[in-house]
């Protein structure tokens, strides 16, 4: 652990200029996770810039029934606030799936989709790992893989992106709101994360001293038949393993409309177009659901481990999927 | 045969004494033991597992503001003895294992002393190293005794002719995981050495005994008893990976040798307590059990091979309780060490038969469906008259009852015995059953004192009350001794200026402290009567059980799990978990409760959850902290229960009662395994029970 400056600029626009100046430079939110970094010796900052203060802390409706959610919103509230539990149940079930009460009290709507990958390796500065040290070699390679990706990885970094909510704002088809040293824009949240491909240091398409200063979700009738389900390795307080956030639409026994985003299967939160493709139009039954499972797996690349690696996610997440979507068009009332 | 006191506080379910003072937060653990002016020491170690050091870089370290000195092996004082591996610190360039200490930094504050110790680089001569444990491996070996001096091996009958023979057999490999402890409160220590020059030390220590640490250290610093001062009031647990001392306690003695007069303070963190504080070595079971139609044993071995470090040799008694559990003419059990480039392995709660009871408990259930006989009713035949080994009479043994009475809590009659056809809600339930067993123990040496004065009886005894209760019921029995009312009597422990006594382990502690306070009394009584004066004092040593020579000693038990399978994921849930136990006189209920209740949580762990993932490349364990080595978390831990049968024992000790620290982990594993078979129809033979083991059945 190395000594730090830490700053509390007036706004949030000098607090973008405070970190684009200095590469050494880093938010701080909620610090659940950066601080564990700095303990660990994985981020070793010069400067942190504290935005918690800086940016929205309120939950704001927006004219087309959908909902601005400030960066400062804690993870705790969001789960809490009714519109949110009403319009986007999917939202409001995977906030508390998410680590322990205490930290969901910290964790805010920024830090929580910036939060870096759980791989063994990358928090362990005596093992290489090429998303902490470029070029070092990925050590989770034949290593421990249980929690590692079987979609998108690369041959330079199998890590899987760690948070729930994330999975949930997937599906939603949510839009962050950056504020840079350039300026506004949005980003759409499928857009947000990157695969790691040869540059697995970035977790994100955010450049240096890119702010999130809201996430928008929009309307989307649908989502108020939805549904979060993680499967982990003990009752609570662990990361997905698999998880499935889905939003169905049940008509005349038909899938009129679906979403669905994975969790713990990619180096980010995996919206699965093509599950959905297959779903939209067919009969609401386990046949199809394990179909759309399938197409979502297409590609499923499971890994090796002297722990008994990954391949058990495709069955695993093909049982979520089916019983997810099961349940939720049981739920269904539409006619 | 003792006389058993009668108890009138023995048995009373009395608060624990310290309860407030933890709640409040106002009792001090070892790290913050208020002293003046501390420096504070943080390590540097291997990031190979086996290789020499060949350079120390200090210089940037050196030269950080506020760094008061760096240690390696190259300036570190010289250790008096150095004969036992895992304690002689920076005592070589050798490296053993990846993780063990090479350079140290003392500093004025924990920060900077964190910074410098990323300051300091070493460089290393590495060489091939060997960390993965395999049972066709060529090179294992027996060693001389299994912990702490059993026979590795013994043979009586002819197993070969048994499993040969009999018109029933099973054969079949379990295995369970490496284990880490994992005790809440780290490995800490605050070290003074005196500013005269003298050589006096005293080390505020988190241990499960003083006195042990005390002979250790005078031993590793030359130095007399008299020079040397352990205290520890409170420890915020252990499960026996502070039941010896670590290099972490020489780490922090070594240190502050280099600055007399100054405290050190010196506290593993989590990831550390992975390579430097022990651990449960993996296990590989081979059981064989051969059978009558009727379940009646013919036979019964274990096989076991398991790892040990090369520094240092720790052989765990996996294959023991297979020896005196069951009634079957032809038993054998051996063990065979890998010694690997990995760290010291040592106890972890109920070593020998925390992990000797998955594998013969999970074979006991995989012959009853084999039978078709009722797995507890396949246990009750095989209920030995005698000690199978010894020959001896237990002095008692309920393990009958304990099955009985739990079968009855449970609900267990009428239990369809087929598994994998009872789905509820999306989920497969099954049941399953196991037995527990744990040797009552005593150790051989500890002293205490009684002292009258104004009105009350103060007991000194160097014990450690590692969250078990000591504080509370040694004053509990020592009154009854006295045949005075508890309010009326203290007892003080956890200081070696106190007499000494043994380790707080195999569950020996109230067996050994409180013979030793009871004989304390006779001796009070039998000088000063009834009506004694102030400063009357007395003191008495524990002796050895003769009874020991004529009956073998075990507390024995019965647990009884639901398991609930997920038929689209696989998780696996414990909605129900009864443990019914046979443990001689429960002397505070209260307390006891809780000691079943942990025991069997940390066994639920064990089923479910609990696995030190060692990368054989690298030779360290990789998922060293508490988000990746998962413990059970509350919503793990559902209908959970300990109850126990009242068991009257005049054979074990003045108090009637037997240890019950560790027995509420031995069995737990392997009635979750059952149930989960149950639930399903897939054996799983390897710990943890995940859901990947149980999901591709269905
Ligand atoms: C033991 C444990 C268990 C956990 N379990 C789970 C779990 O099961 N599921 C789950 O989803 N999460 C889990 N978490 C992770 C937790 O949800 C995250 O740590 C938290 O959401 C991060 O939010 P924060 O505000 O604390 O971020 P910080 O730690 O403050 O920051 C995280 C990162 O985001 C950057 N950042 C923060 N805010 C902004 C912003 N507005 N704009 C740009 N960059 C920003 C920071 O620079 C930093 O790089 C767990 C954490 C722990 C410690
Ligand atoms: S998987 Fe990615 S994060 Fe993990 S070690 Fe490899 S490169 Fe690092």
């Amino acid at each position: 652990m190395r000594p730090f400056a830490y700053a509390t600029p007036p706004d949030a626009r000098e607090a973008v200029l405070a970190v684009a100046e200095r590469p050494d430079a880093s938010f701080l939110a909620g610090g659940t996770n950066i601080v564990d970094h700095l303990r660990l010796g994985v981020a070793t900052p010069g400067l942190l810039v504290d935005v918690t203060a800086l940016t929205s802390a309120e939950i704001e409706d927006l004219p087309d029934g959908g909902l601005r959610i400030g960066a400062a919103v804690r993870n705790s509230d969001l789960a809490a606030d009714h519109r949110v539990r009403a319009r986007y149940p999917v939202l409001a079930q995977a906030l508390p799936s998410g680590a322990s009460g205490q930290l969901r009290n910290m964790a805010t709507t920024g830090g929580n989709p910036l939060q870096r990958t759980r791989c063994v390796y990358f928090q362990d500065v005596t093992t290489p790992c090429n998303k902490r040290e470029p070029g070092s070699g990925c050590a989770a390679i034949g290593g421990a893989t249980r929690n590692h990706a079987i979609l998108g990885a690369s041959e330079h970094c199998i890590a899987t992106h760690p948070s729930d909510m994330a999975v949930a704002l997937a599906a939603l088809d949510a839009q962050v709101q950056v504020l840079g040293p350039d300026g506004d824009r949005t980003i759409p949240f499928t857009d947000l994360h990157t695969l790691p491909g040869s540059t697995p240091e970035h977790d994100t398409v955010l450049g240096h001293g890119d702010l999130i200063t809201a996430i928008d979700v929009p309307a989307l009738p649908l989502a108020t038949r939805s549904r979060y389900r993680k499967v982990r390795d003990r009752a609570s307080y662990a990361f997905a393993l698999v998880s499935v956030a889905a939003c169905l639409d049940v008509a005349d026994g038909e899938v009129h409309d679906v979403r669905i985003a994975l969790g713990g299967v990619a180096h980010k939160p995996w919206r699965a177009h093509r599950a959905e493709e297959a779903l939209r139009g067919a009969p609401a039954t386990d046949e199809s659901y394990r179909a759309a499972a399938e197409a979502a797996l297409t590609d499923a690349l499971p890994q090796e481990g002297f722990d008994g690696g990954n391949a058990f996610k495709i069955p695993l997440l093909t049982g979520t999927l089916v019983s997810t979507l099961r349940e939720l068009a049981g739920e269904e009332t539409r006619t | 045969m003792t006389a058993t006191l009668e108890p009138r506080a023995i048995g009373r379910d009395l608060a624990r004494r310290d309860g407030a003072a933890k709640v409040r937060g106002t009792a001090v653990y070892a790290d913050e033991t208020p002293v003046a002016d501390p420096l504070f020491c943080r390590i540097v170690q291997a990031t190979v597992a086996r290789g020499r050091v060949t350079e120390v870089d200090t210089a940037d370290a050196a030269a950080l503001d506020g760094v008061v000195t760096v240690l390696t092996s190259t300036d570190a004082e010289r250790l008096a003895s150095t004969d036992d591996a895992e304690l002689a610190v920076l005592q070589g360039t050798e490296v053993g294992f990846r993780g063990q200490i090479v350079a140290a930094v003392l500093a004025e504050t924990d920060e900077v002393a964190r910074e410098a110790v990323d300051l300091v680089r070493v460089t290393y001569a590495a060489e091939e190293h060997d960390a993965r444990l395999a049972a066709d491996r060529d090179d294992l070996y027996t060693p001389e005794s299994v912990n702490p001096t059993y026979p590795p091996d013994t043979h009586e009958g002819d197993m070969a002719a048994a499993m040969a023979e009999a018109p029933m057999t099973l054969e079949a490999t379990y295995t369970t995981p490496m284990h880490h402890n994992n005790p809440m409160e780290p490995h800490a220590t605050t070290a003074l050495w005196d500013a005269s020059g003298a050589g006096h030390l005293t080390l505020w220590d988190s241990t499960q005994g003083v006195h042990p640490v005390r002979q250790t250290v005078t031993q590793i610093f030359a130095l007399e008893p008299e020079q040397v001062r352990v205290i520890c009031p409170f420890v915020g647990g252990g499960f026996g990976s502070k039941g010896t001392p670590h290099a972490n306690v020489i780490m922090a003695a070594l240190a502050a040798r280099a600055v007399p007069g100054r405290p050190v303070r010196f506290a593993l963190t989590r990831q550390q307590m992975f390579s430097l504080a022990g651990y449960r070595t993996p296990t590989i079971q081979r059981m064989q059990l051969a059978a009558e139609r009727d379940g009646r044993l013919r036979g019964i071995a274990i096989d076991v091979v398991e790892q040990t470090s090369r520094i240092k040799e720790f052989a765990e008694q996996t294959g023991v309780p297979t020896r005196n559990m069951y009634a079957a003419s032809n038993r054998r059990t051996t063990h065979r060490l890998a010694a690997l480039d990995v760290p010291v392995p040592s106890w972890m709660r109920a070593p020998g038969e925390c992990p000797g009871m998955f594998g013969p408990e999970v074979a006991m259930d995989e012959l009853a469906a084999a039978l078709g006989i009722d797995p507890v009713e396949l246990r009750i035949r095989n209920e030995p008259e005698v000690d199978p080994e010894t020959g001896k009479p237990f002095s008692s043994r309920n393990l009958v009852a304990c099955l009985r009475e739990g079968a009855e809590r449970f609900g267990w009659a009428g239990r369809d015995h087929r598994p994998g056809v009872r789905l509820e809600d999306g989920w497969w339930v099954g049941t399953g059953v196991a037995a527990s067993v744990y040797p009552t123990m005593r150790m051989p040496k500890s002293t205490a004192t009684v002292t009258y004065d104004a009105g009350r009886f103060v007991g000194r005894i160097g014990a450690a009350d590692l969250g078990t209760g000591a504080w509370t019921v040694l004053p509990q029995i020592t009154a009854d001794a006295l045949g005075v009312p508890v309010e009326d009597v203290d007892v003080l422990i956890g200081d070696t200026d106190h007499p000494e006594a043994s380790v707080a382990g195999g569950s020996s502690g109230t067996t050994t402290w409180g013979s030793a306070l009871v004989e304390a009394v006779r001796e009070f009584r039998d000088k000063y009567g009834d009506h004694p004066h102030d400063g009357d004092a007395a003191s008495g040593s524990v002796n050895p059980n003769a009874a020991e020579e004529d009956y073998a000693m075990s507390a024995f038990g019965a647990q009884f799990a639901e398991v609930r399978v997920h038929a689209d994921t696989g998780e696996v849930r414990v909605p129900r978990l009864h443990g019914v136990f046979a443990a001689g006189r429960i002397v505070n209920p209260r307390l006891a409760r809780s000691q079943f209740l942990g025991g069997m949580t940390m066994g639920l762990g064990m089923a479910l959850h609990e696995q030190s993932l060692l990368d054989p490349r690298t030779g360290h364990v990789v998922n060293h902290d508490l988000a990746e080595y998962h413990v059970p978390a509350n919503a793990d831990v559902d209908d959970l229960q300990a109850h126990w049968i009242d068991e009257d024992d005049p054979y074990v000790n003045a108090m009637g009662s037997k240890g019950i620290g560790e027995i509420g982990i031995v069995g737990t594993a392997a009635a979750v395994a059952n149930a989960a078979w149950h639930a399903t129809g897939v054996r799983v033979r390897d710990l943890p029970v995940t859901l990947d083991r149980v999901l591709p059945a269905r």
